[in-house]
């Protein structure tokens, strides 16, 4: 006997591990199980390794502290070999696990694997969903820089419009009076300890479900799941037409996990690291915060939605959305998986999916908020203002000199929180141009008292420029008619 | 459940030891629950009367940028102990003290003197003046502090982060009636 081999018996012996082992490689499943599709899951334990390999390298230099946090990644960045690599690993590892976590979702739901038996591995699977959400947005708040400082501050607006106990959960999050060290140091557990802890357990559990319940077979219009056949049936398809998980169905899972870890690092070595931006200093107003990718979509809905819809929104709708996530597979345990007989699943995904992209993107450019700088930074087009009257060009200078232009766009640039104003002139008269700089309404602030009179009709002379060549301006048809029959009898 | 199985001395003393775990588990845990709690406390727990500073620094009739350190500052907190607010003198002893923070959700507003608004970055509040809401999503105006002069300068009664919760309750906003121009 070799040397290896006598090594192998002498642990084996102790271990008796062998066994477990060979029962879980070799067990079968269904043929057509071994597929593309069935590689996310996978994928996504691939990448949860990952982070927690590089959370730890990177946990060898972070100093959980609001005074030195900042300091550390920057250290990491730039000054230890390979730290930004490590971080942008990291940052890159975490996008890529919520991606595949979610694809993953949406193949398990497409293929209706959450029906019986399979209801708590999916129950499972959402509650490891919003943990690996949870950890993304605790490790946004680790990247301690402007973002995260006013992040944070959202989070706390946020919960203090829980009725009752609001102000009591903002403490809770805060770890104090105020978004500081005591703050770092609570996300900092949650982050390391906590949700990590209780991801493992879970994913440990969710793999044991698979094992034990056999994969989810390929789902075949009019193969009806029903809780009293469909074991004898899954045992059938997985015995007769089956094949042994390794190496048949590993292979691609294998081939896979390496791609994504493969994709992980080129987006690493060509994006690098994420920030961290400015210095968590308050006092730096001069910010706009934003959120990371996965919460964009978050960001665009809480713009959009009217005020008084806002604190309802924002407070029942996760509950609402996780409480049908969760009941899913309790009420819809049973009958067809194909999405060839369940079009209002599909639709339902479809509709979620494009939502979900279309307010990801609006997110990407903030049509909803005012652009500081465009009043200072953007100037009007020279050919607006190059045969005007100087009363138009004064008015072109209040147009700049009042931000007007953080929230108008003229010539293409400029804020897009109010409507570009290129062709204001044939959309409203001068009465109307007066009366909305004066009084405001349709979420524009009244300028009312912040302008003089003559500033006012310099703006509107101006304003009234903004219109296409060849395009006659707007005007009141009442205020025609009038003139009209003043001017009849005189004739 | 099955037949009844007899009640033997091994099976009491376990009972006995699974309770005995229970108590003393108890007894350990329901402590921690406080020291997980003790972040919450009262409004007045957490605020304290702070000095902006000299009054001189503040003209009348304009709108500046003002901080102060928390006065309740760990070593930890780094610059996060900084706060900014913005400060609005009115007449010789009449002032007006905002937070930083947007009634929306927080972000810092922004004060722009030439069209004295105060703008959000974030989601396009904006302020009034005298802190009014203007337009934009938030349901209500800039939160302001408590302040008092006292021998020459200006204390403002500080120490938490302005939200919902902790200031005034909602007010109802009136006239946000659209123009039927802008659709």
């Amino acid at each position: 006997m070799s040397r290896i081999k006598r090594l192998y018996n002498w642990f084996e012996m102790r271990l008796q591990l062998e066994g477990p082992v060979k029962d879980a490689a070799l067990h079968p499943v269904p043929r057509n199980t071994a597929s593309w599709w069935y590689v996310f899951g996978s994928a996504a334990t691939t990448l949860l390794m990952l982070q927690i390999v590089t959370g730890i390298l990177l946990g060898l230099v972070y100093v959980a502290s609001g005074s030195e946090a900042w300091k550390t990644l920057d250290e990491l960045n730039h000054q230890l070999y390979l730290g930004w690599f490590l971080r942008a690993m990291h940052g890159w590892g975490s996008n890529f696990m919520v991606a595949v976590v979610l694809v993953h979702m949406a193949q398990v739901f497409t293929f209706g694997a959450y029906k019986f038996p399979r209801e708590l591995t999916w129950i499972l699977g959402v509650f490891m969903l919003l943990m690996t959400l949870g950890m993304a947005f605790t490790g946004q708040v680790l990247r301690f820089d402007q973002d995260a400082y006013w992040g944070l501050g959202i989070g706390a607006s946020i919960m203090s419009r829980v009725p009752v106990i609001g102000g009591a959960l903002v403490d809770l999050l805060l770890g104090g009076p105020i978004i500081g060290g005591a703050t770092l140091s609570r996300f900092f557990a949650l982050h390391v300890f906590v949700i990590p802890g209780t991801l493992l357990l879970f994913t440990a559990v969710h793999i044991w479900m698979v094992l034990k319940l056999g994969i989810n077979d390929w789902p075949m219009p009019g193969r009806v799941v029903r809780r009293n056949t469909y074991l004898q049936e899954y045992h059938e398809l997985s015995h007769k037409d089956g094949v042994p998980f390794v190496p048949d169905a590993l292979w691609k899972d294998l081939f896979f996990s390496a791609a994504i870890l493969a994709a992980v690092a080129v987006c690493a070595f060509v994006f690098g690291p994420y920030g961290p931006g400015g210095q968590p200093d308050p006092t730096i107003i001069q910010t706009a915060p934003k959120p990371d990718f996965f919460f964009l979509w978050l960001y665009a809905v809480l713009s959009y939605l009217p005020p008084s819809l806002e604190t309802p929104f924002v407070l029942i709708a996760p509950v609402i959305g996780i409480c049908i996530l969760l009941a899913l597979p309790l009420v819809a345990g049973e009958g067809e998986k194909s999405w060839h007989r369940r079009p209002v699943a599909i639709l339902v995904l479809v509709t979620v999916a494009v939502s979900w992209g279309i307010f990801t993107h609006l997110a990407t450019f903030t049509p909803w908020s005012p652009i500081m700088d465009a009043w200072s930074g953007d100037p009007v087009p020279p050919k607006l203002i190059h045969d005007a009257s100087p009363l138009v060009r004064q008015g072109a200078v209040v147009f700049q000199a009042k931000q007007c232009r953080n929230c108008h766009a003229v010539g293409g640039s400029g804020g897009m929180r109010g409507p570009a104003l290129d062709t204001v002139a044939v959309r409203l008269t001068e009465d109307q141009l007066i009366r909305q700089v004066l009084q405001g309404g349709g979420n524009m602030p009244a300028y009312g008292k912040n302008l003089s009179p003559p500033e006012v009709t310099a703006l509107v002379r101006f304003l009234e420029t903004l219109k296409p060549d060849g395009q006659p301006p707007a005007i009141d048809a009442t205020h025609q008619e009038q003139k009209a029959q003043n001017a009849a009898p005189q004739q | 459940m099955s037949e009844e199985k007899p009640l033997t001395r091994r099976w009491l003393l376990l009972a006995v030891g699974a309770a005995f775990n229970g108590i003393v588990g108890v007894a350990l845990a329901v402590p921690v629950v406080g020291y997980l709690l003790s972040p919450i406390r009262k409004k007045s727990a957490y605020s304290q009367w702070i000095s902006l500073g000299s009054l001189s620094q503040f003209p009348e009739g304009q709108t500046r940028l003002a901080d102060f350190v928390n006065p309740f500052k760990k070593p930890q907190d780094g610059e996060t102990a900084k706060t900014p607010c913005w400060v609005r003198r009115l007449s010789a002893d009449k002032f007006q003290v905002f937070a930083i923070n947007c009634a929306h959700l927080g972000c810092p507003v922004r004060w722009f003197p030439q069209s004295e608004l105060f703008m959000c970055p974030c989601h396009g509040g904006v302020y009034y003046a005298n802190g009014d809401r203007a337009s934009g999503p938030p349901e209500r105006g800039l939160f302001t502090y408590d302040y008092k002069l006292v021998s020459g300068e200006l204390h403002i009664n500080a120490g938490q982060m302005p939200t919902l919760a902790d200031q005034a309750k909602l007010v109802t906003i009136d006239g946000k009636g659209k123009s039927p121009c802008l659709g």
